[in-house]
């Protein structure tokens, strides 16, 4: 589990997160929704240390993050797997160097050990035979999926994804929106998806933390969303013409 | 105050720089791919310079020399000197700022923009370490080599031009080459390059890790990485010849 606790965040004069507190439970995919410039993504690149937090506690499994050494970090952080935005995949390295990376940097396995390990993961997020292909011969749902690869690699405890639909067509949003919660029910891993792909949430959100002016706004589930009165939730969620009329039938059939 | 806090972030980043690297096997790969880049590839270039600028040191100092009084030999020996003490040090290393030094600029800042960085660091590797430590090494070693390369090319060019536009003799030059010959200046050279190819490799590491924004701000950082580099490699130059030759 990881628990964020009054956690603060500023940039020069402006604060970005105010007193926010949360949990992310272990096996369920843990979302943080809300507008683009309201503090999530400086939220999840908090809780991974990307950013140092003001004030406020960030727990792994009851181990500070905030509080802790340099080497200390780095033990907890090979235990972290991050999708970005981007991939962020090493442009100099081909889809199996990006993956054999953190295996060769970290752990000790054999040249074999390695190879079987990065053909599982790639196996595993339906890339077989792409080991040779560098990042800029791959479309962006293939980054999506090398770096999904690349984050599992290590048997991360933790999965954080930056945005993992942004730039993807929706039927390849579904591709990746599946395979993390395949990973994540398998693996029982404690997964953090930042988005404001409503279909992800809808598809994916075991658990959903609203956050609005740097606050935790809202908490609840992609069920409840549908149905809640908060005005902010139902400005973000019901704000194209689409969504409203769902909205419009929805209630029409609860009633 | 941006100044004094931008050098105080520079000796930080050194600080980070300077540890062992997590894993030998994976150093030496990227330290192999840095001697690659910085050195055989840098050849061409060095080269090119070398060989002309030797033949217009030459050229020039013949052409200035039409007292009686001064023995032929003398150009040879200006242009020994010249080039050793000061064209492939330091022109030579200003050259290479803009060459390696804007690459390097360009390659780190495309890394922090694209998150390729954020990813290194998540993962657990100190990515300055990382990626800087390769590079500085590579630099430190084989600049001194690309600087060895060029005093011979710059000399050759010189005895090019002048045998060719039939000024001098062969025997006459190479005379010159070897009068007053002190190997001190090649330490003095070799030093200055050393400290040159730091000088360079750390700053435009140093704007591309720090680098702010997207493919503009890229691009800008690679420009003021070669601007205050060359800068740094002038004031150096003048520090280190105060302290080695006076």
């Amino acid at each position: 589990m990881i628990s964020v606790r009054n956690v603060n965040k500023s940039f020069g004069k402006q604060q970005v997160l105010f007193d926010v507190s949360a949990d992310f439970e272990p096996g369920r995919i843990n979302l943080i929704i809300g507008q683009s410039g309201q503090g999530k993504s400086v939220l999840a690149k908090s809780m991974v240390g990307l950013h140092e937090v003001d004030s406020g506690q960030i727990l792994f499994d009851q181990r500070d993050f905030t509080t802790m050494e340099k080497s200390e970090r780095s033990e907890i952080r090979q235990e972290i797997g991050m999708l970005f935005q981007g991939g962020a995949l090493f442009d100099s390295m081909t889809v199996e160097e990006n993956i054999k990376f953190p295996l060769s940097m970290f752990t000790k396995m054999t040249k074999k050990e390695m190879q079987d390990r990065v053909d599982f993961c790639l196996d595993r997020v339906n890339l077989q035979g792409r080991n040779a292909l560098y990042p800029s011969e791959c479309s962006g749902g293939m980054q999506k999926r090398v770096g999904i690869a690349r984050a599992i690699a290590m048997n991360p405890k933790y999965l954080f994804c930056d945005e993992p639909n942004s730039g993807l067509d929706p039927k390849t949003a579904i591709v990746i929106d599946s395979l993390i919660r395949d990973i994540t029910y398998e693996y029982g891993i404690t997964t953090i998806v930042i988005t404001h792909d409503m279909n992800s949430v809808m598809e994916i959100g075991d658990k959903v933390i609203f956050i609005h002016q740097g606050k935790k706004w809202w908490e609840g589930d992609r069920h409840s969303i549908i149905t809640t009165d908060n005005p902010e939730i139902e400005a973000f969620v019901f704000a194209s013409e689409f969504m409203k009329k769902i909205r419009v039938s929805l209630k029409a059939h609860n009633s | 105050m941006k100044y004094i806090r931008n050098i105080g972030a520079y000796f930080i980043m050194l600080f980070w720089v300077i540890r062992k690297p997590k894993k030998m096997s994976i150093f030496w790969n990227m330290f192999m791919n840095e001697v690659q880049f910085i050195g055989i590839n840098s050849i061409p270039i060095v080269a090119l310079m070398s060989t002309f600028m030797g033949a217009v040191i030459s050229l020039q100092t013949a052409s200035n020399m039409d007292s009686p009084l001064l023995p032929a030999y003398t150009v040879g020996y200006i242009t020994q000197s010249s080039i050793i003490l000061e064209f492939s040090p330091t022109i030579i290393s200003l050259i290479l700022a803009g060459k390696v030094g804007s690459n390097i600029a360009s390659e780190i800042g495309t890394m922090r923009i694209t998150e390729q960085i954020d990813a290194l660091e998540i993962m657990g590797v100190n990515s300055i370490n990382h990626l800087m430590l390769p590079k500085i090494l590579a630099s430190v070693i084989y600049f001194p080599i690309l600087i060895v390369f060029s005093m011979f090319l710059g000399m050759f060019g010189g005895f090019l031009a002048l045998v060719i536009s039939d000024l001098q003799t062969t025997e006459t030059y190479i005379l010159g080459l070897r009068s007053w010959f002190d190997p001190y200046n090649i330490f003095y050279a070799l030093t200055k390059t050393v400290a040159f190819g730091f000088i360079i490799v750390s700053v435009a590491s140093f704007y591309g890790y720090y680098v702010k924004g997207g493919s503009l701000e890229v691009g800008k950082a690679s420009t003021k990485a070669v601007v205050i580099s060359s800068v740094v490699i002038l004031i150096a130059n003048f520090i280190i010849t105060k302290l080695m030759l006076l």
